[in-house]
C-alpha cells in the first residue's frame, strides 16, 4: 500500500500529541497515588500504627493467688493447692480419638467430661488448649508426663484451687469459694476483669465472701503477640499478679474443733469470745458440712442431702439463727430495772406460781412458785414471776433500750453471711409491723425473753461479754490482714453502776455454783475455772390452759420440732473473766440439761487450752465426762504454718 | 512497507545491537524485579523458597526472552501480530474448555516449567494487533464507523473470553489497554467522549435504580460496592482485606517498620501477600520511602517507553511501545489504587514484583518489543 509522506507526518504528529495526553494522564494518576501514599503513610501513620498494634497485641490476664486464711495461732484454714490438670491441643494430636483412648488407659477419666472436651476441641480453633481432666493426683500427672511422646498434643498443667484443710469445722466461719456465675456478676455488679479468667474462684459464703476484696488480689497481665487467627506467637512482657492479702482470724482452730465436735448430734449454735478484746475464738453451728464440696461444684446428691436435712446444716445458727432468748434475757431486764431505780436488790417479790393480768394468768416455770424472791435469788432460780413484776415497773422501752446497749437487736459487724439483727421490740415497732398497740402482756412475755424478743447466739455471747466486763465489747473475727493488726477494739465503759453489775454477776455465779442454781450440775470443781452463767428455755409452742391443768407434757414426750429451745450463756473465770460463751440447742429441751453442760465443757476447754481433765468436774460426773471425751471425734492439732507460727506463705 | 524499512539504512547488525539496547530500561526493570525478590523473601519469613527462587529463574528467562525479542527487527513482529493474536485467542478458547482449575477459574495452561495464563499473553498480542491495524490503515479513514468497529471487535473477543473465566481484572485491563491504543492512534475524540458519557450514565442508572423494582444489580453486588466505598461498614467481612491493607500501609509511616518487621504481613493479617497485596508489605516494611521509590521506578519505566515511542518514526513501533506502556501503567496503578483503598478489590498483580510466571514473562517479552523499537529506531 502506498502512503504519502504527508499522511505519515500527520499521523506521527497526531500520535505524538495523543501520547503526551496519555503521558499526562499517567503522570496525574501517579501523582494521585503518591498523594494517597502521603496521606496514609505520613498524615495518618500514627492512627494506623495504633491499629496495627491493636491487631497484633493481645492482653491476657494472669490470675492472682488468693490470700490464705489462718487461725489465731497460724494454723492454715484456707489454702491454695496445686490443681493438676491435663489439656489437649487438637492440631498437635494427629488423631484425637486415638490419643484420648491411650490417655484413658493411663489415667481414670470421666467419660462424660471426655466427650464434652472432645466436642469443645472440635468446635474451637485447632490450637486452643482444652482441659480434659483436672484434680488429678501427682502420680497420675507424672504418668501422663512420662508417656508424653505417645500422647501428642497432651500437656500436663497446674493451676491453683482453694482447699480447706480443716474441712467441716470452718464451713460456718471461713465459708467457701465457687466459680463465677452469671448470677454472681449480676448481683454484685463486680466488673473486675479477673473474673473473666476461666476457672476463677470467688468467695461465695462467710469470710471468703465478705472479705473478698482483701483475699482476691489483683490480676496480672501478659502481653502476647497474636496472628490474624488468634494464635499466640510470643510473649512480649508480663506484669505479675498481686496475690490477695493473707488473713489471720481471731478463731482458735483447736477450740473451734472442740465446739463443733461437742455439738455433734444436736442442731445447735455456739459462740465463744474473749471477753476483754471481743475476739471470737470459736463460732460453731451444728451440724456442719464440708466446704470443699462447694469448691468443686457440689453434686446434686450432696446438695439434696444437705438441703433436706431437718437439722439444716447449711444454716449458720450462730449468727443467722433467731431464737427467743428465754431466761438468758433476765439479766437485761434486771439491769434495766436497777438502772431505772424501780427496785432495790433487797426488795422481794412473792412468787405464787403465776401473775394475774386482767383475766389472764402468766405462769412461772415452777408450778408451785418460788415464794419470796430477791434479785439474786431470781437469777439463781430463774423465777419468772419476779420479772413479770420488774417488767411492769420498768416498761418495755427501757428494757429494749438496755437490750440494745448489750448488743441484742443490733447487727454486729462480723464478716459472715446473713448476720441477723434480732429484735428488741418497742411499742412503735409493734404498731408499724403488726398494726396493733403494745399490750402489757407483751411486756411480760418480753421480760422472760419470749414473745417478740429474738436474739442470735452471737448477740447473746456479746451480751455476756458485756455483762462480765461492763464494757462495750464488740466481736472481732479478723485479727490481722497481711500481718497488720485489724481494728482491735477496747470497749469503752458502759457507764453502768458497778454495784448493779456486781449484783447480776453474783446471781450468775450462783446459777452454776449454788445448790439451788439452775445450772448447778454444770459447775466445775476447780476454783480457778469458776463459771458464772444463766440458763434459758424458750418455748416454741403455746401451752394452753387445758394442757396446763392436765399437766404440761414433758419435752421428752414431744416430737423434736415442738420441744423447747435450750439456751445457756456464761463466762469464766468468775473473778477474772476471760471467756464468754453462748450455746443454743434447737429443740434441746431445757437449758440446764441440754445447753449448760455443753457450755461448761466449752468454757473449761477454752480455759484449760486442751481437752479438760476429769478432775475439773464434780466427782459423780467424771466417768461420764471421760466417756464423752473419748467418743468426741477430735482432730489432732494440725501443724502450725501461718504468720505467727512459721513462714507466712509457701 | 513501513517508513522504517527504507529510511533506516544503518540498522546495527548482529551482536552490535547489544550496544544499542536501552540499558537504562534494563536496569530499571531489574531494580523493580529485585524489589520483588526482596519482598517475596520477606513474606516467606526470610526464605528463598517457595517464591524467590522460581521468581528469579523466571526473571532470568524473561531477560533472555527480552533480548531475543529485542534483536529481531520490529517490523518482523508487526508481521507476526495477526498470528500472535490468533494463537492467544486459541489458547484462551483452550483454557475455556480444557484448562485446569485454579482458584476457581480456568486460567492457565501447565507447560511443565510454568503455568501460562493466556489472558496475560493476550494483553500484549491485543496491543500488537491493534498497532499493526493502525499501521496498515490510512489515518484519514480511521474515524469512519466501519474502521472503528473492526478494532472494537478485535478487543471484544478476548474481553468476552476473559470475562467468562471469570477474570474481571484482566478483562478491564484488556478493554482499557485496547481503548488506549485506539485513542493514541488518533481515533476521533467524540467516540471516547460518547463512551465516557455512556459510562457515567450507566453508573448513575445503576445507583439510581437501587431499591426500585427495576434495579440493575443484585443486592449483594450493591453491598460489595458499599464495602468498597466504606470498608468500615463490614470490617470483618469483605471490607477486612481493604482495612487490613490500609492499616499495613499506614503503619509503615515514613521510614517503615524495617525489613521483615512488618507485623501486619508477618502475622497474616494481609491476604494474598505474595501476589496481589505484596505492595502493602513493601509499604509496611519500607514505609513511604519504599513505596514512593517503587512508584518512581515505575514512572521512569513509563518515561523511557514514551521517549522511545516519540523517537521512532514507525507508526507500529510507537503504538506498540505506548500500548505496552499503558498496559504496564494500568497494571501497577490499579494494583496500588486497590491496596490503598482507591479502587475496588479486583485481582490485578503488581507488575514484575508480585509472584507469578506468566505476567513476568509476558511483560519481559513486551519490553523486548520496546527494546526492539528502540534498537531499530531511525538514526
Amino acid at each position: 500500500m502506498k502512503r504519502t509522506p504527508k499522511e505519515t507526518e500527520d499521523s506521527a504528529r497526531l500520535i505524538g500529541r495523543r501520547s503526551l495526553i496519555v503521558a499526562g494522564v499517567m503522570a496525574g494518576t501517579g501523582a494521585v497515588l503518591a498523594g494517597r501514599m502521603r496521606y496514609l503513610q505520613l498524615e495518618r501513620a500514627d492512627d494506623f500504627r495504633l491499629l496495627a498494634e491493636e491487631n497484633r497485641i493481645n492482653i491476657r490476664l494472669l490470675p492472682p493467688a488468693r490470700g490464705l486464711i489462718f487461725d489465731r495461732a497460724g494454723t492454715l484454714l484456707a489454702g491454695n493447692e496445686q490443681n493438676y490438670r491435663i489439656t489437649m491441643v487438637r492440631e498437635d494430636a494427629d488423631d484425637i480419638d486415638e490419643v484420648l483412648r491411650r490417655l484413658s488407659e493411663l489415667v481414670n477419666l470421666d467419660m462424660g467430661r471426655l466427650s464434652r472436651a472432645r466436642e469443645e476441641m472440635l468446635a474451637r480453633a485447632p490450637f486452643v488448649p482444652v482441659t480434659i481432666a483436672d484434680r488429678l493426683s501427682w502420680e497420675e500427672l507424672s504418668t501422663v508426663a512420662v508417656n508424653a511422646p505417645a500422647l501428642p498434643g497432651v500437656t500436663p498443667e497446674f493451676g491453683l484451687s482453694r482447699i480447706y484443710p480443716l474441712g467441716a469445722d470452718f464451713a460456718h466461719v471461713v465459708g467457701y469459694v465457687g466459680p463465677v456465675s452469671d448470677w454472681y456478676l449480676e448481683t454484685t455488679g463486680d466488673t473486675d476483669p479477673v473474673l473473666q479468667i476461666p476457672d476463677f474462684q470467688v468467695g461465695r459464703y462467710n469470710i471468703e465472701a465478705r472479705m473478698e476484696n482483701s483475699l482476691r488480689g489483683r490480676a496480672g497481665t501478659k502481653r502476647v503477640e497474636v496472628n490474624a487467627g488468634g494464635r499466640v506467637m510470643r510473649e512480649l512482657d508480663r506484669d505479675a499478679a498481686t496475690p490477695g492479702s493473707d488473713l489471720q482470724l481471731t478463731i482458735d482452730a483447736g477450740l473451734q474443733n472442740y465446739v463443733e465436735a461437742r455439738m455433734i448430734g444436736e442442731s445447735a449454735g455456739a459462740v465463744v469470745m474473749e471477753v476483754q478484746t471481743g475476739d471470737v475464738l470459736a463460732l460453731a453451728s451444728a451440724p456442719t458440712f464440708d466446704p470443699n464440696l462447694f469448691v468443686r461444684g457440689i453434686s446434686t446428691t450432696d446438695w439434696n442431702t444437705l438441703n433436706q436435712d431437718r437439722y439444716r446444716p447449711l444454716a449458720n445458727k450462730a449468727v443467722q439463727g433467731l431464737y427467743p432468748p428465754g431466761s438468758t434475757y433476765k439479766m437485761i431486764v434486771a439491769m434495766a430495772a436497777l438502772e431505772a431505780g424501780v427496785i432495790t436488790p433487797e426488795e422481794t417479790v412473792y412468787c405464787g406460781g403465776f401473775t394475774e393480768l386482767g383475766n389472764r394468768r402468766f405462769h412461772c416455770w415452777r408450778r408451785g412458785g418460788h415464794g419470796h424472791m430477791n434479785m439474786i435469788d431470781s437469777i439463781t432460780q430463774s423465777c419468772d414471776v419476779y420479772y413479770y413484776e420488774l417488767a411492769q415497773r420498768t416498761g418495755i422501752e427501757a428494757i429494749s433500750a438496755m437490750a440494745r446497749r448489750f448488743g441484742c437487736g443490733v447487727r454486729h459487724d462480723v464478716p459472715l453471711s446473713g448476720v441477723v439483727e434480732g429484735l428488741a421490740p418497742t411499742m412503735q415497732w409493734k404498731r408499724e409491723n403488726r398494726g396493733e398497740d403494745w399490750l402489757v402482756g407483751d411486756t411480760l412475755n418480753a421480760s422472760i425473753g419470749q414473745g417478740f424478743v429474738l436474739s442470735s447466739p452471737l448477740q447473746l455471747a456479746v451480751m455476756t461479754a458485756r455483762l462480765a466486763t461492763g464494757r462495750m465489747i464488740s466481736p472481732r473475727m479478723v485479727k490481722s490482714i497481711d500481718g497488720r493488726e485489724a481494728g482491735a477494739l477496747h470497749g469503752e465503759d458502759m457507764g453502768l453502776h458497778p454495784n448493779h453489775l456486781a449484783l447480776i454477776q453474783e446471781g450468775m455465779y450462783r446459777v452454776n455454783n449454788h445448790r439451788r442454781g439452775t445450772a448447778y450440775r454444770s459447775r466445775t470443781e476447780d476454783a480457778a475455772y469458776t463459771i458464772a452463767g444463766k440458763t434459758g428455755t424458750s418455748q416454741v409452742r403455746n401451752i394452753t390452759a387445758a394442757e396446763r391443768r392436765a399437766g404440761v407434757i414433758s419435752n421428752a414426750d414431744l416430737p423434736w420440732e415442738r420441744r423447747d429451745h435450750a439456751l445457756y450463756v456464761g463466762y469464766a473465770p468468775y473473778d477474772n473473766p476471760r471467756y464468754a460463751v453462748s450455746v443454743v440447742v434447737e429443740h434441746g429441751g431445757g437449758g440446764s440439761t441440754a445447753a449448760a453442760p455443753i457450755a461448761r465443757d466449752i468454757l473449761l476447754r477454752a480455759q484449760h487450752g486442751d481437752v479438760p481433765p476429769p478432775e475439773l468436774y464434780p466427782a459423780d460426773q467424771r466417768r461420764e465426762i471421760e466417756d464423752l471425751h473419748e467418743r468426741l471425734p477430735l482432730r489432732p492439732a494440725p501443724p502450725v504454718d501461718g504468720p505467727t507460727g512459721g513462714s507466712s506463705q509457701a | 512497507m513501513s517508513f522504517l524499512e527504507y529510511t533506516v539504512k544503518s540498522t546495527p547488525n548482529g551482536l552490535r545491537k547489544l550496544l544499542y539496547v536501552n540499558w537504562a530500561l534494563v536496569i530499571l526493570l531489574t531494580a523493580v524485579a529485585s524489589i520483588g525478590f526482596l519482598m517475596l523473601y520477606s513474606v516467606a519469613g526470610g526464605s528463598m523458597s517457595p517464591w524467590v527462587e522460581p521468581q528469579m529463574q523466571r526473571f532470568g528467562m524473561g531477560l533472555v526472552a527480552m533480548f531475543v525479542v529485542a534483536m529481531v527487527p520490529i517490523w518482523f513482529w508487526r508481521n507476526m501480530s495477526g498470528l500472535a493474536y490468533g494463537i492467544s485467542i486459541l489458547l484462551l478458547l483452550y483454557v475455556e474448555f480444557f484448562g485446569a482449575i485454579g482458584m476457581g477459574a480456568q486460567r492457565w495452561i501447565d507447560l511443565g516449567f510454568m503455568r501460562l495464563q493466556p489472558s496475560e499473553l493476550t494483553k500484549i498480542t491485543l496491543v500488537m494487533l491493534l498497532a499493526a491495524y493502525y499501521d496498515w490503515l490510512d489515518s484519514r479513514k480511521m474515524s469512519r464507523p466501519l474502521y472503528v468497529l473492526i478494532p472494537l471487535l478485535i478487543i471484544a473477543v478476548p474481553v468476552m473470553l476473559t470475562l467468562r473465566q471469570p477474570d474481571l481484572g484482566t478483562a478491564l485491563l484488556l478493554l482499557m489497554g485496547g481503548g488506549a491504543v485506539m485513542f493514541l492512534a488518533g481515533v476521533h475524540w467524540a467516540y471516547f467522549a460518547a463512551v465516557v458519557a455512556a459510562g457515567v450514565g450507566a453508573v448513575t442508572a445503576v445507583f439510581a435504580s437501587r431499591g426500585t423494582p427495576w434495579q440493575l444489580l443484585q443486592d449483594y453486588q450493591y453491598r460489595r460496592i458499599d464495602t468498597f466505598l466504606d470498608p468500615s461498614t463490614d470490617p470483618l467481612g469483605a471490607g477486612y482485606h481493604i482495612t487490613q491493607s490500609q492499616i499495613a500501609l499506614g503503619s509503615g509511616g515514613f521510614a517503615g517498620r524495617g525489613f521483615m518487621q512488618g507485623t501486619q504481613s508477618r502475622l497474616n493479617f494481609l491476604p494474598e501477600k505474595h501476589t496481589d497485596f505484596i505492595f502493602t508489605t513493601l509499604a509496611e516494611e519500607f514505609g513511604f520511602i519504599g513505596a514512593a521509590s517503587l512508584l518512581l521506578l515505575y514512572l521512569l519505566i513509563l518515561l523511557f517507553c514514551v521517549i522511545t515511542a516519540l523517537q521512532t518514526k514507525d507508526r507500529f513501533a510507537s503504538l506498540v511501545t505506548l500500548g505496552i506502556a499503558v498496559a504496564f501503567f494500568l497494571y501497577f496503578a490499579l494494583n496500588m489504587a486497590m491496596v490503598m483503598g482507591l479502587a475496588p478489590v479486583v485481582g490485578v498483580p503488581l507488575p514484575l514484583v508480585s509472584y507469578g510466571g506468566s505476567a513476568m514473562l509476558v511483560l519481559m517479552v513486551a519490553f523486548g518489543l520496546v527494546q526492539s523499537a528502540h534498537i531499530h529506531r531511525p538514526r
